[in-house]
This record gives structure tokens, sequence and C-alpha cells, in this order.
């Protein structure tokens, strides 16, 4: 009988080249020798040197790093459908790179012998092959090549005599504006409008053979807002005319002194290079300055753009880079936690709006919150989500339709966002589980009953959720919510003396000769857990003062410190001690993280320096003294 | 008749009573796990039959798609209630094996492997069933339950519920797995596979000799 699983991987394989060029009854025989490996986050496939594996492998799910040991260099990040340890194909006896995973992932291993005589009978599968191997492009946003493999066929030489891979601005530009177009006789209002809906700074004048010319923002304003030109004009009118031309292919530095010497900020891609063929394409000044280096405006810039989770996952792997960059220039780590959890709150944002689009309008106004280390704006690594979502009061008699609404929508929002690589919050906190998808009533209902009922659930579920930050949506939703937590505390002070003894809770960090307490089982056995241990103290201390004084609005620990400091002059050095034990626990879990490509959570103590662990330490006495400040204030030495 | 002599075994039972006896490889990557779905007429263990059978075997984190079966099984009559959560229509049913066959191709099947199922007792319960109405006995290989397994997994927590149990679909879309073939026999062997594979590795360190008993 016919086997659903060999079709169901033929059904797969057949959407990504060069499998895509097989017939059906070839990629079915091809499956029957598949094997279907699954991959820890981390997990090696092939080390540089190995000898190679009589198969070769296609990403079904996950992202696989291929990359350059000593040091460790990302060649290449294969997702869905990219193929990679194509070596043993040419016979190459060894690896010359490493395959490593990215992520959880699941690979198709598919045996060499069955695929070779389809390689033999097909020159276009040939022809990929062979492909393959002469690309070498580093930029993960390259969408023309995408689906190949960027094996080791070095070809630079330096000077020392290594192999270097090509200078990146020696490489084609990778990825290219949207090419709107708009005939010469339409008119301004028509033209505008095209360029809102799709968010473009550009369109390209063509007639039926050639582009023509080109209007840009820049043009609208100077023409038609100074009423110089009449709004009933036509392209014609207004363009910029002749339009510069450009190959596909042209090179970063090429396309870059094209705009210098012609004073102009976009550049028109045609089928020949000339302005006498089709257009195909636009590169603009932003997209030459995404090549060469990455920067958070037009990071933003691309995540408002992006219209699938593919590609906003591939911008998150530049704003991790960004970080490393950032943090090796020594920047401060607020301002780095800021531009960061900007780029996280864009990239929700659309991940948001996207999911919109595919439904019906909202049936009420809601909000979407993230909580926990996003909602402070500290997180500079991705670590779980955490997220709630609170809707205005459904109409009388749709609460329940309201409910599966909002919900679905949870649902959709929180997948998209692990799929660019927020991982799924292990105790659920999130808008698709029912608990934290609510309609603004049953939060204040819930409000109300953690704060008047302070056990240690409530307690800690209110120290989770109101560090929560507006994302999307209706502010005043969670204004109004604000407003509930303040006045409800203002008639329970009780609850804080709750919420004081919870933040006394995490376990100390060092032992009675100042010596790290470790981890004594577990995966983590031996490290040493900064998160629970040192950060989480003063987080929870600064979340209780800042409540009891009523600030609303400040959600940053950093920050929070430092209004206290304010608040009260007499304690301002701890709170200002505490405000720099924050910033450097954070930029010593970030850069821990980095290392690992975790969320830096547990440290390995062997590999700290002897100044590293002094400077560890004298976060402690932070901590020690925040904690301290807690019982007396608090009254909490009864209670302990 | 053979099924009044206990002493008349079908060869096949002989054949895997022996290889139990055998030693078995040691470490986790040598093992092979057989992870198997049936589809049934109802719940009943007693009162209700197989109508397929599908597995697939895993080895050293790989799920092996050539070694994979999945067959009918003849039933003594069409049960047209069942038919439309399965979606197996009678005319469908033309390679079908009876009982005693398809038991033969299940046993040779599983040999001395470690059998992996969702909600395993179910699957496992009626395997022995059919031994049983052909005179022989349950199944001795270690069982493994990815819904026991998926519970372990899970952190310790006042929010987290540990009695809940789990359809094979909310795992899947927990763990993120596409759900097609869902109610064909090898399908859903196939999803527990992935889902098999990705909970093993989640489990803490601490648990994870459930995996090597």
């Amino acid at each position: 009988m016919k086997n659903s699983l060999h079709e169901r991987v033929a059904d797969f394989l057949m959407r990504y080249p060069p499998f895509d060029r097989l017939k059906r009854i070839d990629l079915i025989a091809l499956t029957q020798g598949v094997s279907v490996r699954y991959l820890e986050k981390d997990q090696l496939i092939f080390d540089q040197g190995d000898a190679t594996h009589p198969v070769f492998y296609v990403v079904y799910k996950g992202a696989v790093a291929i990359e350059q040991k000593d040091p460790i260099e990302l060649i290449d990040l294969c997702d869905e459908g990219d193929l990679f340890g194509l070596r043993p194909l040419v016979l190459g006896p060894v690896y010359r790179l490493q395959a490593r995973a990215y992520e959880e992932s699941i690979v198709y291993a598919i045996p060499i012998d069955l695929f070779m005589p389809l390689v033999h009978n097909n020159p276009e599968v040939a022809d990929f092959i062979w492909a393959s191997f002469q690309t070498n492009t580093r930029n993960p946003f390259s969408e023309s090549d995408r689906g190949q493999l960027y094996a080791a066929a070095y070809t630079v030489r330096s000077a020392t005599g290594v192999e270097e891979p090509h200078p990146l601005d020696l490489q084609p530009i990778a990825h290219r504006s949207k090419l709107v177009k708009c005939r010469p006789d339409t008119d301004i209002i028509t033209l505008a409008k095209k360029m809102r809906d799709h968010k473009v700074g550009s369109i390209v004048v063509h007639d039926k053979i050639r582009p023509v010319g080109i209007i840009t923002d820049k043009d609208l304003r100077n023409k038609i807002c100074t009423a110089e030109v009449s709004l009933e004009a036509t392209a014609a009118e207004i363009m910029v005319s002749p339009v510069y031309t450009c190959l596909e292919n042209v090179t970063v530095t090429h396309a870059q002194m094209m705009l210098v010497r012609h004073r102009i900020s976009h550049l028109c891609v045609t089928v020949d290079g000339t302005s006498q063929s089709k257009a195909i394409g636009v590169i603009s000044k932003d997209d030459v300055l995404m090549a060469i280096g990455q920067n958070p405006t037009l990071l933003i810039k691309a995540i408002m753009r992006a219209e699938n989770t593919a590609a906003l996952k591939r911008i998150r792997v530049q704003i991790t880079h960004l970080i490393q960059r950032y943090l090796d220039r020594k920047i401060p780590t607020n301002i780095i936690a800021n531009l960061i959890t900007e780029l996280n709150d864009a990239c929700i944002k659309q991940i948001i709006e996207l999911q919109l689009k595919k439904r019906s309008e909202p049936p009420v106004a809601f909000a979407w919150l993230s909580l926990g280390s996003q909602g402070r704006s500290e997180q500079l690594l991705q670590t779980d989500q955490d997220n709630a979502l609170l809707y205005q009061d459904p109409p009388e008699g749709s609460a329940q339709e309201v409910k599966e609404y909002f919900l679905s929508l949870g649902r959709a929002v929180t997948k998209s966002l692990k799929a660019i690589g927020y991982e799924y919050c292990p105790a659920e906190m999130m808008a698709s589980n029912p608990k934290w998808c609510l309609s603004a009533h049953e939060w204040k209902q819930n409000i109300q009953h953690w704060i008047q009922n302070p056990g240690k659930e409530e307690v800690l579920l209110s120290s989770i959720f109101f560090d929560y930050n507006f994302t999307y949506g209706t502010k005043s939703l969670v204004e109004s919510l604000s407003d509930e937590v303040f006045e409800q505390i203002h008639t329970h002070p009780v609850f804080l003396a709750h919420f004081a003894l919870g933040a006394l809770q995490s376990p100390p960090p060092t032992g009675f000769f100042r010596s790290f307490i470790v981890e004594q089982d577990g995966t983590n056995k031996d490290r040493f857990d900064l998160k629970r241990r040192a950060l989480m103290p003063l987080i929870d201390a600064a979340r209780v003062l800042i409540l009891s004084h009523g600030v609303k609005d400040v959600n940053n620990t950093q920050r929070r410190y430092e209004k206290l400091a304010q608040l009260e002059p007499q304690n301002e050095e701890l709170y200002l001690d505490c405000a720099i034990a924050t910033k450097d626990l954070i930029k010593f879990r970030t850069k821990q993280g980095l290392a690992q490509n975790n969320s830096g959570r547990y440290i390995e103590l062997s590999l700290l320096t002897k100044e590293e662990k002094i400077k560890l330490k004298s976060t402690f006495q932070a901590v020690k003294h925040i904690q301290e400040l807690l019982k007396l204030r608090f009254n909490l030495n009864a209670m302990l | 008749m053979w099924w009044n002599k206990p002493k008349q075994l079908p060869e096949f039972w002989v054949r895997y009573l022996a290889l139990m006896e055998a030693p078995r490889p040691k470490t986790l990557e040598e093992k092979t796990f057989v992870v198997l779905d049936t589809e049934t007429t109802g719940f009943h263990p007693k009162k209700d039959r197989m109508i397929s059978f599908g597995a697939i075997k895993v080895r050293n984190n790989s799920i092996i798609l050539a070694d994979s079966i999945e067959f009918y099984i003849a039933q003594d009559h069409y049960d047209a209630e069942s038919a439309p959560i399965h979606g197996i229509l009678q005319s469908e049913t033309k390679n079908q094996l009876n009982e005693l066959d398809a038991l033969e191709k299940i046993i040779d099947y599983i040999a001395n492997h470690y059998i992996v199922a969702h909600h395993a007792g179910f699957d496992v319960g009626m395997i022995n069933q059919a031994l049983k109405r052909h005179g022989m006995s349950r199944l001795k290989n270690k069982v493994f339950d990815t819904g026991y397994l998926h519970r372990k997994s899970l952190i310790h927590s006042p929010l987290v519920d540990v009695n809940k149990t789990y359809s094979l679909d909310e795992l899947a879309d927990k763990y993120d797995i596409p759900k097609k073939d869902r109610h064909t026999a090898l399908g859903d062997a196939y999803i527990t596979a992935l889902l098999f594979l990705k909970i093993s590795n989640h489990i803490k360190d601490k648990d994870k000799h459930l995996l090597y008993r």
C-alpha cells in the first residue's frame, strides 16, 4: 500500500529546490531511504574535519548554523528547506565547516547513493548543486540565494595566505526594497495612496517597456506640498528622470558609489542593467546601509516591512549580532536594553498586525501586555515569552464569542513568537492561556483577589503581572488597570508586607565564607544561578518599594532605583548601589548568554576571571542591604 | 484444534519468547524504539477490535522512514459508526490481514525492542487482548507512554497541573509538530515518534533514568 510518510516527506521536499525539479515518482523513491533526525539545540551534526557522512541534510524544522571554527564565525543560517552538508556529493573526504543546531531542529538525512543517479540524469539538479558550492554569501537577508549551500568554497586569499571569505562590501546587495510601479499618466493621489498601502518611500514610473522616472517622498514634499505642482497633475510631471539603473547583482560598494555620485537615494534594478529594459527592483540608500552594517533604525524599518515570521526570524539574528557589537564597544547596558526593547516591541507589534490582517476586525478594543523582563525593558537576550491580553468588557451576551476571538489571536501570536525564537513560558503565562486572556472586568477581579488574599501563589502571580508593559492596542485600557492596582494597594496596605516577604524568598548568593552557592543537582549542577540568587532579589525589592510609593509607569529596575533615590534622599547611596548592581548583573548575564547562545542564567564559575568574581560579589552587598531595608520597612522580622 | 492444546503456540510467538530472553543493547544510542499506534472500533479493550496498525522505528535520535509498517485488519463486522473518526472506508480495506496474521507481523516487528505510544496502556492493551484471543500471553517489552514522559518533563510549579492528561493533538500543538495524517495509524505513530524525540530531550537529567529502565 501507499506509504503516507513517504508521501509526506516528498510533499515537503518538492517545495524546495533542487527537489522541485524532480519527478514525483523519483522523489518518492528517494524518500524510501530518508531518516528523520532530531537535534537538540547546539548539537553538532558534523564537526570541521569530520569524515563526511553517507548522507546530506535538509532542514525540516528549526535552524542549523554553518560555522567556521577558530574563531567561530557564522557562515550561514539554514532554515526550512535549506540544504547543507553537501560536501560528500563532490567526494570531499572531510567537512570543511561545522554544522550546529542553532535551535531545536528536525532534519531529513538523504542518502547520497540514492540521490546521485538523480543528479546524473538531471542537468538542472546538477547545476543547482554545483552553484551551491560557488556561492558564499554571508548575508542572512540574501533572498535570491536562499536554499543554496554556502559550503567552504573560499577563494579570496589575504596577504597572510589564510583563506578568508569575501569582504562584505564586494558582495551583491542582498536586500532590496519592494518594487512599486505606476504609469506616467497615473494621478498624484492614486500613486501616493499606492505608496502608502505598500509602505514604500519610492515609486517607479514605468511605461510599457522600461522605467522612465522615479518619484520619492521628497518629490511629493517639495513639489506637491509646496503647491508648486497641483494635485491633479500626473506622475510624469513630478517624476525625476532619467532613472539610474543597475544590474541585479550590483555590489554594495558599487551601489553606494552610484548613489553618492549622482546624489540620489534610489537605484532601479533592471533586467539588463540599462534603462532600456524592464524594472525588476529598487535599491534604496537604506538597503545599502543595511548591507554595510546593521543599524537599529534600519532594523526597525525592516521589521515593519516584514511580511512573515521567516523574515522576522532572520532580523532577530541580526539583532543578536547588534547586541554583541554594542557590548564589545562597551556601550552602557541600559542604552542597549532600551534599544533592544524597542526592537523586541516592534517584532511583537508586527506579529500581532500580521495576525490581525488574517482575521476579522477585533470585536472590542484590546491591549497586548508584555510581562516579566520584556515588561521591565531588561530583556537583552531572547528568553521565555511572558504576555497577557486585556480586552474591553464585551457587550451583553457576546462574552464567549469575544473571548474565543482573543484566545485564537493569542494562540496565533504566541505561536509566531515561538517561531521567531521566544520559547513558550513553561508556566503558560501567555495570552494563549484562558487565564491570561481576560476582559477588563475579569482582570480587575483578579487583581482584587491577589491583593486582598496575598497567599504564596497570589504574590508570585502579582510579582510577574505587575511589571506589565503596554505593547499593542488601546493604551487607556491598561491605564485604568494600573489605577485599579494602586487603588487596591492603597486600601489594602497589608498586601505590600506580603509582597515584600515574597521578595525575600530568593535563596542567598553566597555561603558563610562568602563562597558562591552553586546548584546542587540537575542540568546546571555546580553552576551559579545568576537570575534567582542575585538578579531576582533586586528586581523584586525594586517593585515592592516603587509600588509602596505609588509610582506609575516606571518599570525598569535600574530606573526604579534611580527614582527611589530621588524620593528617599536619606537612602540615596543604597539605591544607587542597587541600580549599579542591577546594571552589572544584566550585563553579566547578557555576555554569558551570548557566549553560550542561551539565556545566560547559569554561570560556570570556573570560566570567570578573578576580577569578574570580585565584581559579581560586590553586587551581592547591594542585595543584602536592600533585603535588610525591606525587613525593617515592612516589619517583616515578625513574619519571617 | 491447536488452541485446545496449550503447548502448540504459533511459531512467531516461540521466536518472540526466545528473543526476549536474549541480551539487549544497554546504551540509549543503540536502543531501538518501536513507536506504534492502533486505530480501533472503540475504546473497550475486550469488546472492540483493532482496525489498523502502524509503527515506525526510532534509533539514535533518528526516525527510520524505510522501516515503517502499516496494515489493516479484517473485521468480523464492519462498524459504520467509527468509520467517520478514522476515515477508513470498507472499500479501502482490501489489503487486510486476518487477526492472527496481523499479530505475527506486529510481534515480528516489535521483537525485543522498546515500545513507545501515546497513552500506551490502551494500544498495548488492545494487542494483549488480541494475543489472548489466540492463546498467547501478554507482551513482555518495556513500554513508554509519551503522555507520562511529557508530564515528567514539566517544571515543578504550583501553576502547573501535574495530573492533567494531554491528548496527542494538544501535545503536537505544544511541541509544534504538524498534524498531517492524523487518525491514520502510521500518521499518528509518526507524530508520536517526533513527540517522543522532542520530549526525551526535554526531560530533566534527573528523570533520564526513566529511559534507561
